[in-house]
């Protein structure tokens, strides 16, 4: 079926089956790799796009679904040469390992930050972040990352 | 996942028309997180999908003693804007985690009647008017055990509207892995009286009645025990344990009435 979905602010009109996930048009129709599949059974959040604004995991909502919204993956967010502030803290703050989990984890901080502005707690970042998945870090470097690209938010915002 | 055709209807009657109209089976779309995991398993495979999410069945007032919240509002949007019923917004703000929270749906919730989902004893609990496009139900007569509903098979849910507490608390024992509810206790005080719901313990959830009757009494609920004869023993919890954290999530209910 037909579908036109916005990604990263460009318009994109995609011929898929009305099977098809929402992450699985990202990487095997659009090449927007960034997005990843882990669990695919919407426990881990590697998936993590924003829809609209708000989180999602990509893994249990049809590209369908997301016709005539506006989707911004990691890809969006920034570049190698310009990292978004939230990720320029993931590699300040050693917040990955393996660096799997990340992308999900950078759009899940830019979820908290949606939810609860730029001033977080470690203690609500770890709460919030019930939908993310880390199986190397620990998750306290994560964590600090998560509240130091808030912070960093607000300055370059400022 | 199996394809399938997906219809995305603009008024309640062209969806009821949709889903008729299919050839073989047909099913609901809400916000889709059981109804995809499902079908990316292949425990459900149905031939077409009617998407309610365009049908305008979203938001929150209030009327009189009764809060409406439409039925594709999404669990984020209940968790900020129930703030008439303090305990209902505290249980979703509690329902998986953020993303999930973003898609689910209130509707969609009741109308799969999951034994260990949370809305089915706030629906309970506060006496819940289901309405649909053909008429409405109570909470008492909705909830028929086990992923079964008052619903027949292509009605839709349009709104629900809950019985405004004096107080109300949700508590409950998540399992540590699906972050479902092994047990919930929704505990109510209307002017009426109490009303006790409890989720996650049983084939469905169910009133605790002993417990509404021993608050409406004004005597001590420390020492009620729930009969475990009828409650879920299974690798994560025995029939006993649940019966226990019935007590103990009642008890947490109750300490954190708002």
């Amino acid at each position: 079926m037909q579908m036109t979905l916005t990604i990263n602010g460009e318009s994109h009109s995609v011929e898929a089956p009305a099977a098809s996930l929402l992450v699985e048009v990202l990487r095997d129709q659009l090449g927007l790799t960034g997005t990843h599949i882990g669990c695919d059974t919407s426990q881990c959040g590697a998936c993590n796009v924003l829809v609209d604004g708000a989180a999602v995991k990509a893994c249990t909502m049809l590209a369908a679904q997301a016709h005539g919204s506006s989707v911004t993956t990691i890809e969006g967010i920034g570049s190698e040469a310009a990292l978004h502030p939230m990720q320029a803290a993931f590699r300040d703050a050693h917040g990955l390992q393996c660096g799997f989990c990340t992308p999900g984890m950078v759009m899940a901080g830019l979820e908290i930050v949606r939810k609860h502005g730029t001033k977080l707690t470690p203690e609500l970042v770890t709460h919030e972040l019930e939908g993310n998945l880390c199986r190397c870090t620990g998750y306290i470097n994560i964590v600090k990352a998560i509240v130091a690209g808030a912070a960093a938010m607000e300055t370059a915002h400022a | 996942m199996r394809d399938f055709a997906l219809h995305r209807p603009a008024s309640v009657s062209a969806a009821t028309a949709a889903f008729a109209g299919t050839d073989g089976e047909a099913a609901y779309l809400a916000g889709g997180h059981t109804l995809i995991p499902a079908m990316k398993s292949r425990l459900r495979m149905p031939d077409a999908l009617v998407d309610l999410t365009g049908l305008g069945l979203s938001g929150i007032s209030r009327d009189g003693d009764r809060l409406w919240i439409g039925a594709t509002t999404r669990h984020a949007d209940v968790a900020t804007g129930a703030t008439a019923i303090p305990g209902l917004a505290c249980l979703a703000a509690g329902i998986g985690d953020a993303q999930v929270r973003n898609r689910g749906t209130l509707g969609g919730s009741l109308a799969n009647n999951d034994p260990a989902a949370d809305y089915p004893a706030a629906a309970l609990a506060l006496d819940a008017v289901i309405e649909t496009d053909r008429g409405s139900h109570t909470a008492d007569d909705f909830f028929q055990g086990m992923f079964t509903t008052a619903l027949a098979e292509s009605e839709i849910i349009t709104r629900v509207g809950f019985a405004i507490p004096q107080q109300s608390s949700y508590a409950k024992f998540r399992h540590p892995a699906s972050r479902y509810a092994m047990v919930g206790v929704y505990v109510a005080r209307h002017a009426g009286g109490w009303r006790v719901a409890v989720t996650g313990a049983g084939p469905g959830v169910f009133r605790w009645t002993d417990a509404e009757a021993a608050l409406n009494a004004g005597t001590d609920t420390a020492g009620l025990v729930l009969a475990a004869d009828d409650l879920n023993s299974d690798i994560h919890a025995s029939a006993e344990y649940r019966a226990h954290l019935c007590g103990v999530m009642l008890k947490q209910a109750l300490a954190t009435l708002a």
